[in-house]
């Protein structure tokens, strides 16, 4: 008597890797980068999570519907609060709570589910959600709190960033020490942003050993951005700051490791994501050089996001057995 | 337990071969009923040369190879012939043409076979033997061997790579085998050099077998041919592949629309090259294989040498019986085996391992999520593919785009299903894929020839409509003619 059997195709196992694992180890890597901005700025960032947190599961939850699709699966894979999590660190701290709403709303609802939801977005969510604010509110998108202020009144205590004052002062012509004498500078980047740089280079180093991310972009991204500044600075040092303030000014580690390193909206071989990165640190370092906002990461992601296919054409791997091509 | 990707391209698996490893390769009993595919598992099966009521001894043709892909079959038993039945087989077809037969228990040999001389046989008399003697690939695609031996010869091959990689997890046939017939191996690559032409060869083993390596090792000692070496591999999966056991040993590419003698090389598995050997040392055919019966739903996983025509169940039966709760029956390996519908399928040289699996040996896949495009697919592809974007092509039913990511040079091997986080079913999208434009093509080759069949019909019947009108004008002339004169 024959013994009968389910049949399945191979492979017949897996890993058991998983899309919410990924996302949520993307989390926990964030988690130092809160720690310092609280610590930098206080706990205003915390407020900002738990407004976009519920707002980003909430649009989640409505699109999914809309879409007609089954919403617990997608609520649970944890990509959107990776999203609510990148926007809020990524926005400052003292920020309207309903501008938090807006710019995640944007973001999950005009960045991720007009495209297609999961999977299908050309665009970084995050990043479209920041820069629709940074256009629509310049202002309150640039008021950065006073780094280590005593607690209080905060609203006497916000100002701009060192990428602003540097700015501001290379156009009243005041010299590169001048500049850097003011009190929105640390020891090496921006006062209090240098911390952050540093958390946030922590957070993906833990990203690169766990494997969640590759280091094609991230070491890309931070090329993009040193060499440029390495090689104006050596040529003018008095106009133009160096790349040690560049890489720790700034949301330069988190755009490099946690931003720009977003598998959907990048390109998608090892040659193109360093075409991708090297393009991001490019494009952010001639927007903070020349261009009319403080930093340019979102800018720059924005703009690759929309290179990645054309960059995908152009960098398909060699096949094994096949010419070059 | 996460899998590293590796360099090249592949994964470190968990091997799951120690518990077949502790018994010692033993005879499987021999059933009282045999039933031997006609296709031993290259997709093409024998035509039948007996009918129900012969009788048969070991060795005795039963189904004569046609063409180049299908290999003869003799009758691994003493017996009667009970019919050329319908039945399920373990290839990819579901059921086949099998040679049912009685064993009557004498196990009684077909006379005339004797050891072969064979260094002093010209190598094409040799590689009618081999072809004679039905021996398929062992290593798991059952392609004749004679075959891939021919061609070497034919583009002058220089360089024979015996695989002995066995890259793959529950998998140890070829592991029993160089252990306790390691002079088989090294014997039969000495015949294989013979008949293909060869000038060295190379019998490649990964480093996670150091008794087998030691074994080899003794035998190429004993052997003194300095033609035959070693070579150990880190164990990676899927080193065992052809193209890619190529690259490792040879450092050579085999173009994607060619086959390894292009590049002077050739691979043959060592239970192959042990078949072979056997052939010279008895004279006899083919009539059995070292097969691994493992998996935590078997109660005691061993190699068995077993005849081909054993039934998996009685395979199964021979370690014990089941155990605990099976829940899918693989042949082949956890990677890229089939699971088969019913163990009433008979051992075939195809088949070099059964995985009785339950549901610890399994990984529930769970809901496929969407692509997030990660690309962890793309780096632990061998042939160098981007997975994903190839899914994407066919998703969008591109035609060039798919060809563009390589869709014919996918090796089907499971190592982006392996591990891909939106749990998608890489492999088996790809392999529909390839079926499905298989269809297509030859639908087009239908059509063609259909048109030209009508196309050389309607200019017979314009031609046939000419010849009338040219008698009925010559007829008509004529009886002017006539009528004039």
């Amino acid at each position: 008597m024959a013994m009968r059997f389910e049949t399945s195709p191979a492979p017949h196992v897996i890993a058991g890797f998983s899309v919410p694992r990924v996302m949520f180890q993307v989390l926990l890597a964030l988690l130092p980068v809160v720690l310092v901005q609280v610590a930098v700025f206080g706990p205003g960032l915390l407020l900002q999570l738990l407004v976009a947190g519920p707002v980003a599961l909430a649009c989640e939850a409505l699109a999914l519907r809309a879409r007609g699709r089954d919403a617990a699966p997608f609520l649970r894979d944890g990509s959107v609060l990776v999203t609510a999590a990148l926007l809020a660190v990524a926005v400052p701290p003292l920020l309207p709570w309903w501008l938090m709403a807006l710019g995640t709303a944007i973001a999950v609802l005009l960045g991720k589910h007009v495209f297609g939801g999961l999977g299908s977005n050309p665009f970084n969510p995050a990043m479209v959600g920041y820069a629709a604010l940074l256009v629509s509110f310049p202002l309150e998108m640039t008021r950065w709190p006073v780094p280590f202020a005593p607690g209080g009144d905060w609203d006497a205590y916000t100002g701009a960033t060192a990428l602003d004052a540097l700015r501001t002062g290379l156009g009243q012509r005041l010299t590169m020490e001048e500049i850097f004498a003011g009190p929105e500078f640390g020891s090496i980047g921006g006062k209090g942003a240098e911390w952050i740089n540093l958390a946030a280079l922590a957070g993906g180093l833990y990203l690169l050993g766990r494997g969640l991310v590759r280091w094609h972009i991230p070491v890309a991204v931070l090329a993009g951005i040193a060499l440029p500044a390495f090689a104006m600075h050596a040529i003018d040092p008095g106009a133009y700051a160096s790349a040690s303030f560049h890489l720790s000014s700034g949301a330069t580690m988190l755009g490099a490791f946690f931003i720009a390193t977003d598998p959907v909206s990048a390109a998608t071989s090892d040659r193109g994501r360093l075409v991708y990165g090297a393009g991001i640190g490019a494009i952010t370092w001639a927007i903070r050089t020349w261009g009319g906002y403080p930093d340019g990461i979102a800018f720059g992601v924005l703009l690759m996001n929309a290179a990645a296919p054309l960059i995908d054409r152009y960098t398909i791997p060699r096949i094994h057995g096949h010419e070059r091509r | 337990m996460a899998p590293r990707s590796t360099f090249p391209p592949g994964l470190e698996l968990e091997a799951r071969k120690a518990a077949p490893m502790r018994q010692p390769l033993r005879a499987a009993p021999v059933p009282p009923l045999l039933v031997v595919a006609l296709d031993q598992g290259s997709g093409d099966a024998a035509q039948p040369l007996v009918t129900a009521g012969a009788r048969v001894r070991i060795g005795t043709p039963v189904g004569r190879a046609v063409g180049e892909t299908s290999v003869a079959v003799h009758s691994p038993v003493a017996g009667v012939v009970r019919g050329v039945e319908t039945r399920p087989v373990p290839g990819s077809a579901g059921e086949g043409a099998c040679v049912v037969i009685e064993n009557d228990g004498s196990d009684e040999i077909e006379p005339g076979c004797a050891s072969i001389d064979w260094p002093t046989l010209p190598p094409q008399e040799l590689l009618a033997r081999i072809r004679r003697a039905g021996i398929a690939g062992l290593g798991g695609a059952a392609f004749p061997a004679y075959a891939k031996l021919a061609a070497a010869r034919e583009r002058s091959a220089t360089h024979l790579v015996l695989n002995g990689a066995e890259c793959e997890p529950w998998i140890c046939c070829d592991d029993a085998l160089m252990r306790e017939r390691a002079a088989d191996v090294v014997l039969g690559a000495q015949v294989l050099l013979h008949a293909c032409g060869a000038a060295k060869c190379t019998i490649a083993v990964e480093d996670d077998k150091p008794e087998a390596i030691a074994a080899i090792e003794v035998a190429l000692a004993a052997a003194a041919d300095p033609r035959i070496e070693l070579a150990t591999l880190r164990a990676v999966y899927p080193t065992g592949a052809e193209r890619q056991l190529l690259a490792a040993v040879t450092g050579l590419e085999v173009p994607h629309d060619a086959l390894p003698p292009a590049v002077g090389v050739m691979c043959q598995n060592v239970g192959t090259a042990a078949a072979a050997a056997r052939l010279v040392r008895t004279g006899q055919p083919i009539t059995g294989r070292i097969v691994t019966v493992t998996g935590s739903g078997v109660r005691q996983p061993a190699n068995l040498d077993a005849r081909l025509g054993t039934p998996i169940a009685d395979l199964i039966a021979a370690c014990g019986g089941y155990d605990s709760e099976p829940l899918r029956l693989i042949a082949g390996g956890s990677m890229t085996g089939r699971a088969l519908a019913t163990d009433a399928v008979p051992l075939t040289q195809a088949v070099n391992c059964v995985v009785v699996a339950t549901a610890a040996d399994l990984v529930a896949r769970g809901r496929e999520m969407p692509c997030i495009r990660c690309g962890d697919c793309a780096t632990v592809c061998p042939p160098g593919l981007l997975p994903q974007s190839l899914l994407r092509a066919i998703t969008a039913g591109d035609d060039a785009e798919v060809a563009r990511h390589g869709l014919a040079d996918c090796i089907e091997c499971g190592c982006c299903d392996y591990v891909c986080p939106s749990r998608i079913p890489l492999t088996a999208r790809f392999r529909s894929a390839r079926e499905a434009r298989k269809v297509r093509l030859d639908e087009r080759q239908r059509a063609a020839a259909a048109r030209e069949r009508f196309l050389r019909h309607e200019q017979r019947l314009a031609a046939m409509a000419e010849a009338d009108r040219q008698a009925f004008e010559a007829a008509r002339s004529r009886a002017r003619g006539e009528r004039e004169g």
